[in-house]
């Protein structure tokens, strides 16, 4: 019996529940009692909601003294991403502009997760209304990545992606619009997995790009990916774009067998600018699954390398919209000014977004704009149509395709801020299966000089029962998911600023609505 | 006017009476406490989506068929952004380049009898916007509140061809389009509540140019009576300005009520571009050929349709049949009383007379009134079995409005029934030939007006019970002889 419970996944901390050999409560307090070690060092989270989480963990112990039957993922401690809304507790989008927000409702997937009796441990840290792939885009701070404190945990999800892997969540929560929760995946070694377009109710997800967003579990492993996907998974009446039907049970898939599956490993995914040792862990993972009995050839997605333009068209102009709420007059920031409606518009705007997150509504508003609109919106939804014909060409002759999920491990911090392109590329393996609405997940294939390198399987849509089945076969014959970063509370105690870990914390006191 | 010709087109937008709000599930109720109505949703708090309330377009297709439009089987919703306080998305979820209708017509007339067409451009669906309360009480430091409770309403905006020819055929055309719209039972379409909005764009050119002018924007007609007189000051004002060599100026007017002129708005910061794209939040909608079917089938019969029966079938005159058709209410109470009492002419009299009175003396809509139709037919049927005088009869309507009893049960109570026996009569009438001498030597020296005076002594002394007919004969016949 390990004491360490905070390294369990949830289906061993399951286990151990129904048995009655630990409890939620003392689960949830080995989960403080890490973050109070670690998380000055991670600084995974914008918010703790250390009260909500113990009066949830001790009613779960309640049910489990009297003996009643308690969903799967009942005490299981879960970090949300700060752009899931969550009711009474501060959903920030790691942005200024909502640092005072705190929503009157839940998320559909909350709302299942209370259903599921998850102990929500806080929401975590990720790129200002999850535009970036690090992290560094916060409004507040930087999220370190366990396995190497001077690097990033990548983004935007890396709040979530370092907290499962610093022990400090047992799963996460994570929202994918080009990569963000399988780019952080692969660089914080754990499993993350962006659904089918559809499959997961996007209402209360804080729209950065609609037709792009989706929310999925970061998880240590695929038993526990596929519990929480049965979980937050299912149509929605309350999101249009929700797919009908049912889903049935996703750990039907977790089969120790991948023969006779036909697994296609795209040409341009393994060419420039992917670093020499990734190509080495992805085509060792090909010997893997060839190994285990699946058929692996090549195969070409032509339009690849109009992928990171199309996306950097069509997601800026999305978001360039949905972020017009944010103005002052409602809710969240608004700048002290005098003057008019349109001063305190402009003064609001101004201030209450970063960098990144203005440059990309300019690219947006500008895309989107009379006399440009032919010629970039419109010419990329097209190009979109082309690249998803191109999976859809490759998908008439394989089930799943293998390939890298970056281009290189995690990157220093600092190292890309100076060049926002750079920091683009760094989701150029991840940013197509987006614009094609496919499923894919990241899982941990190996490591380099001692950081984990993620490789990415991307399937046909709503075939994230193939997605499962592989990544459960894969982690049977391997133990990459099982190594854990040696973090300890000495390392860089140094590293931690004053971050707003109370409940509904606030950085900017003061700023608040008048 | 002479020389020149006025070119008009009128966008106007509807709001529909559906229960709940376009994209979420408030109440879309007039009159409610300040945001009150409101959810998330409407609220565009972050996170939340909108869903497409099925009731909105059925609506809206019932509106465009009653409008002989081509419905779409297949539309979408795009975003329209601009920056306002009242609108908490800061865009408009509405309909672009793919409205739910388009191609329809509606046929009207003016009130020297001219019949009209004026051809429907499109219709489509989108969502109102808050409501601004400017509060200026200290000039120093004016600030605004906003009321979200008619954010998310379903608003129908209708479009016509540029085919009216003047301020009257605009404001006919408005009329026709509201008691259409009425009769399709999709909103109340009261200008002053705002559930019904007109902008006008207006231009004039030489009479027989084919060329427009240049057009200006007329907003913020609150009324009918501002549509009239407001297209009628900007046709003169575009005139005088080409009298004079001067150039109109393409602009967005306002109409200036008290001061009966429009004046140019402030002009906006920058050029419209509403940056419109397909909403991602909204799949794209789907209309089935049996789904129009079936609102087609279930429409009422349209005022247009109404008017030429009433005209064919019951011999009404245009303006009767105009009057009658005007509410859709109106129309049906009629008909139930020519069913239950077939004389379509003596209804129609009772229904725009007599009762027309009452109810607009009450400020009473037809459909609450007492007097049903059976009880209106019932009183008809008393006059013409001579149990009561037409005279009576309106006393005895009165009273129905006031109690809504029975005419039956009014004459009882009011011993109203009408005296009808030639021996009373007669007495009566020695009576009053006895008490006024002089019209009776008037009339027997040939001055037959003096008829007239003895007969109301008559009625007079029955407190009018006495039938009028009768009284006249036996009148007649003393004095004859
Ligand atoms: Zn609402």
């Amino acid at each position: 019996m390990p004491l360490k419970l905070y390294d369990l996944t949830a289906h061993e901390l399951r286990e151990l529940l129904t048995r009655r050999e630990v409890s939620a409560t003392e689960v949830c307090r080995a989960v403080f009692e890490r973050l109070a070690e670690v998380e000055g060092t991670v600084q995974a989270y914008i918010t703790l909601d250390r009260a909500g989480a113990l009066a949830r963990a001790e009613e779960v112990d309640r049910d489990l003294r009297a003996g009643r039957d308690l969903p799967l993922l009942a005490g299981i401690p879960f970090a949300i991403k700060d752009n899931i809304c969550t009711r009474g507790l501060a959903t920030t989008c790691a942005s200024r502009m909502l640092h005072n927000f705190v929503p009157p409702y839940d998320a559909t997937v909350i709302e299942k997760l209370n259903a599921q009796r998850a102990v929500i441990i806080g929401k975590t840290n990720m790129d200002e209304f999850a535009m970036g792939s690090s992290t560094e885009h916060s409004a507040y701070f930087t999220t370190r990545n366990p396995w190497a404190p001077d690097r990033v945990p990548g983004g935007s999800s890396g709040g979530s992606a370092a907290a499962v892997a610093a022990g400090t969540a047992v799963c996460a929560l994570g929202s994918d619009t080009g990569g963000s929760i399988r780019q952080p995946a692969a660089f914080c070694g754990v499993v993350g997995m962006k659904p089918t377009y559809g499959l997961v109710s996007r209402y209360g997800l804080v729209a950065f790009a609609s037709s792009l967003d989706q929310i999925g579990p970061l998880t240590r492993d695929f038993t526990d990916c596929a519990l929480v996907l049965n979980a937050i998974c299912g149509p929605d009446e309350r999101d249009s774009t929700s797919a009908p039907g049912g889903t049935g049970d996703y750990t039907a898939f977790l089969l120790d067998d991948v023969r006779g599956l036909r697994l296609g490993l795209p040409r341009e995914y393994l060419g420039d600018g992917l670093d020499e040792g990734v190509r080495r862990i992805v085509l060792e993972a090909a010997a893997v699954f060839a190994q285990r009995g699946a058929h692996v050839e090549e195969v070409t997605l032509p339009h690849t390398e109009y992928a990171l333009p199309t996306y950097y068209l069509i997601a800026p102009a999305e978001a360039s919209s949905n972020l017009a709420r944010y103005d002052g007059v409602r809710y969240g920031y608004r700048a002290p000014v005098t003057g008019d409606a349109v001063d305190m518009f402009k003064a609001t705007r101004s201030r209450g977004f970063g960098a990144e997150v203005k440059r990309r509504v300019m690219l947006g508003t500008y895309a989107l704009s009379a006399g440009y609109y032919d010629a970039y919106y419109l010419k990329a939804l097209k190009v979109r149509t082309l690249i998803r014909r191109d999976f859809e060409q490759a998908f008439e002759k394989f089930d799943l395709l293998l390939a890298p999920t970056t281009p290189e491990p995690a990157f220093r911090i600092g190292d890309k801020t100076e060049d926002p392109i750079k920091m683009y590329l760094s989701d150029m393996f991840t940013l197509a299966v987006n614009l094609a609405g496919l499923p894919a997940v990241s899982l941990p294939g190996g490591f380099l000089d001692g950081l984990p390198v993620g490789i990415q399987l991307i399937g046909k849509p709503f075939a994230e029962g193939t997605l499962l089945r592989a990544g459960y076969a894969f982690q049977q014959t391997t133990d990459h998911h099982r190594r854990q970063p040696a973090l300890t509370g000495e390392i860089l105690h140094a590293a931690g600023g004053g971050s707003p870990k109370d409940e509904n914390g606030s950085l900017f006191p003061g700023e608040g609505r008048r | 006017m002479n020389g020149y010709e006025a070119v008009i087109g009128l966008e106007v937008h509807v709001e529909l009476k559906t229960d709940s709000k376009i994209f979420c599930h408030s109440s879309t109720a007039f009159g409610g406490a300040q945001n009150r109505q409101v959810c998330p949703v409407c609220l565009g708090l972050p996170g939340t989506l909108p869903v497409l309330n099925r009731q909105v377009v059925e609506y809206g297709i019932r509106v465009a068929l009653a409008l002989n439009c081509e419905v779409a089987r297949f539309c979408k919703f795009d975003r329209k952004h601009y920056f306002y306080p009242d609108l908490p998305k800061n865009y408009q979820i509405s309909q672009y380049d793919l409205p739910l209708a388009y191609d329809g017509h509606l046929d009207f007339r003016t009130d020297d009898g001219e019949q009209h067409r004026c051809r429907i451009v499109r219709v489509h669906m989108e969502e109102d916007a808050g409501k601004l309360i400017h509060r200026n009480e200290n000039a120093k430091a004016p600030y605004a509140l906003v009321d979200y409770n008619r954010t998310g309403v379903p608003l129908l905006e209708i479009v016509s061809g540029p085919d009216i020819r003047s301020a009257e055929a605009a404001r006919a055309y408005l009329v026709e389009l509201k008691t259409v719209i009425q009769y399709t039972g999709v909103s109340d379409c009261k200008m002053e509540e705002g559930s019904l909005r007109c902008d006008a764009n207006v231009s004039v050119r030489p009479r027989g140019s084919e060329v427009l002018g240049t057009k200006t924007e007329i907003k913020n007609l609150n009324s009918f009576r501002a549509v009239h007189k407001a297209l009628d000051y900007e046709i003169k004002r575009q005139i005088s300005v080409y009298e004079a060599g001067g150039r109109v100026v393409q602009e967005t007017r306002s109409w200036d009520e008290e001061k009966g002129v429009t004046v140019p708005m402030r002009s906006k910061e920058e050029a419209d571009d509403y940056r419109y794209f397909p909403d991602p939040d909204l799949v794209p909608l789907v209309i089935s050929q049996s789904w129009i079917d079936k609102i087609q089938q279930d429409l009422p019969e349209l005022p247009e349709a109404r008017r030429r029966r009433y005209r064919k079938e019951y011999g009404l005159s245009a303006y009767d049949a105009q009057v009658l058709t005007m509410f859709r209410e109106t129309a049906e109470y009629f008909e139930e009383c020519v069913r239950l009492y077939p004389h379509p002419k003596t209804v129609a009299n009772w229904v725009m007379g007599d009762l027309a009175r009452l109810l607009n003396a009450e400020q009473v809509e037809i459909g609450d009134c007492r007097v049903r139709p059976g009880q209106l037919a019932a009183l008809l049927r008393l006059i013409d079995a001579g149990t009561i005088s037409g005279k009576i009869a309106k006393e005895i309507l009165e009273e129905m409005f006031a109690s809504g009893k029975d005419p039956q049960a009014v004459v009882a109570e009011k011993d109203l029934v009408q005296i009808t026996d030639a021996d009373t009569l007669g007495t009566l009438v020695d009576e009053v030939l006895a008490n006024h001498p002089g019209p009776v030597q008037d009339y027997r020296q040939g001055k037959t007006k003096a008829l007239g005076f003895l007969v109301g002594q008559v009625m007079k002394a029955t407190r009018g019970k006495a039938n009028p007919a009768l009284v006249n004969a036996l009148l007649k016949e003393k004095l004859d002889r």
